[in-house]
């Protein structure tokens, strides 16, 4: 049962003991009430000037000024930043995961996917046969010295 | 003695200020109303903490002590802050408010001092421009998120919270003796500029938030801070602050 007078915790942390927080770990939480969390804000971040911004996360707001406050240091402080763009989760439309399915493709339609396209190798057999050509001419100018 | 009197005064002044209302917005730290505001408002007072540490940093190449030992070692009478950033955090909307004044104020006093003949001082002024601008822009989007855009309730809070904390703000732009001589030297245009241009700029603030500013000529001015002449609530703050420092002044951390 609880006591008339709740004890209080004691923190070595004066925020926490000024708090006034009950130490009575069992103590009954209130419910909370429907919907005591604001709405939710997708937040995307651009690194450099000219770059395309990039989703990183979300955060809750009441409004898109309480988010772009927000947003700033939650998403702008660990890296370089030059513009944060918010947008409500509630206007994002989405193919959901449920419907992955959908972007299945029959075997016979590969061809489609860019990985039909080898440019990534022959541009590292390019290098590759450039940086030992450069090696041999190093080579050949110290024999020379 | 030092050759630069009216300077370490002012420096001390804007110093001391950033450093206690720094350590009193640190005390919402994990305790924010929601997680995302906790997190901007430590980082702002993050911030000011770093505006200290420049600024104690120069006043140590003018023969001061060092930064630690000067922000932690000092009792209340060496301290120059005014009393607006002494008070207890009290509720939010008090921190608020006082965090919407004292920014203002800043961000005038910053720019004001991007012309300063004190190098350093100006420098520093053009180097925090940004963080004080997004100070401003989150203290002045909540003003009008819990006024114009708020409810009765938290309006009737809010406006609680300014009529507390305009006398003390007003505290703010207190001269010393010094003042003469800071404004003759182009060090700084002086506090008598700035509070007119404050009371410029708050008021339309505070108007858009839909909050109702007092005639400041009927007020009177919290002050006494900045001749070392403090509330009762600094001293046992510079007690907590610098409890672990004084245990071993000479430790390296």
């Amino acid at each position: 049962m609880n006591t008339i007078h709740p004890k209080i915790l004691d923190s070595l942390d004066p925020r926490i003991a000024r708090a006034g927080i009950s130490a009575e770990t069992d103590a009954p939480f209130e419910a909370p009430p429907e919907l005591d969390q604001f709405e939710t804000w997708e937040v995307f971040h651009m690194a450099k000037r000219g770059e395309r911004a990039e989703h990183v996360g979300s955060l809750h707001a009441p409004n898109a000024e309480m988010a772009l406050v927000l947003a700033k240091e939650q998403y702008g402080r660990r890296s370089r930043t030059v513009a944060i763009w918010v947008a409500r989760t509630s206007d994002v439309h989405a193919i959901t995961v449920d419907d992955a399915d959908i972007f299945e493709t029959t075997p016979e339609k590969l061809h489609r996917e860019a990985r039909g396209f080898r440019v990534g190798t022959r541009l590292t057999e390019f290098k590759r046969a450039r940086r030992a050509e450069n090696e041999g001419a190093a080579e050949a100018k110290e024999g020379e010295g | 003695m030092s050759s630069t009197p009216h300077i370490n005064d002012l420096l001390y002044r804007m110093a001391d200020d950033a450093l206690i209302i720094a350590h009193r917005n640190s005390e919402w730290t994990g305790l924010g109303p929601i997680l995302e505001e906790d997190i901007a408002f430590s980082s702002i007072a993050q911030d000011k903490l770093g505006h200290a540490q420049a600024l104690y940093g120069m006043l140590h190449t003018l023969g001061e002590p060092e930064p630690d030992r000067n922000a932690f070692n000092r009792n209340e009478q060496g301290m120059r802050c005014c009393h607006l950033v002494e008070l207890p955090i009290g509720d939010y909307a008090f921190s608020l408010v006082r965090h919407a004044l004292f920014d203002v104020a800043e961000s005038l006093r910053y720019e004001m001092l991007e012309r300063s003949s004190f190098e350093p001082l100006a420098k520093l002024a053009a180097k925090v421009r940004g963080e004080i601008k997004y100070h401003v822009f989150h203290a002045t989007t909540w003003l009008e998120q819990l006024g114009a855009r708020g409810n009765e309730a938290s309006r009737a809070r809010m406006q609680a919270a300014i009529d507390e904390c305009m006398p003390l703000a007003l505290g703010i732009f207190e001269k010393t003796e010094h003042e003469e001589r800071i404004v003759a030297d182009g060090v700084f245009a002086g506090e008598e500029a700035l509070q007119t241009r404050w009371l410029e700029t708050i008021g339309p603030v505070l108007e858009r938030a839909s909050f109702v500013m007092h005639d400041p000529a009927a007020l009177t001015p919290a002050y006494g801070g900045r001749r070392g002449y403090h509330t009762e609530h600094l001293q046992p703050l510079l007690e907590e602050m610098g409890e672990v420092f004084r245990l071993d002044p000479d430790a390296e951390w």
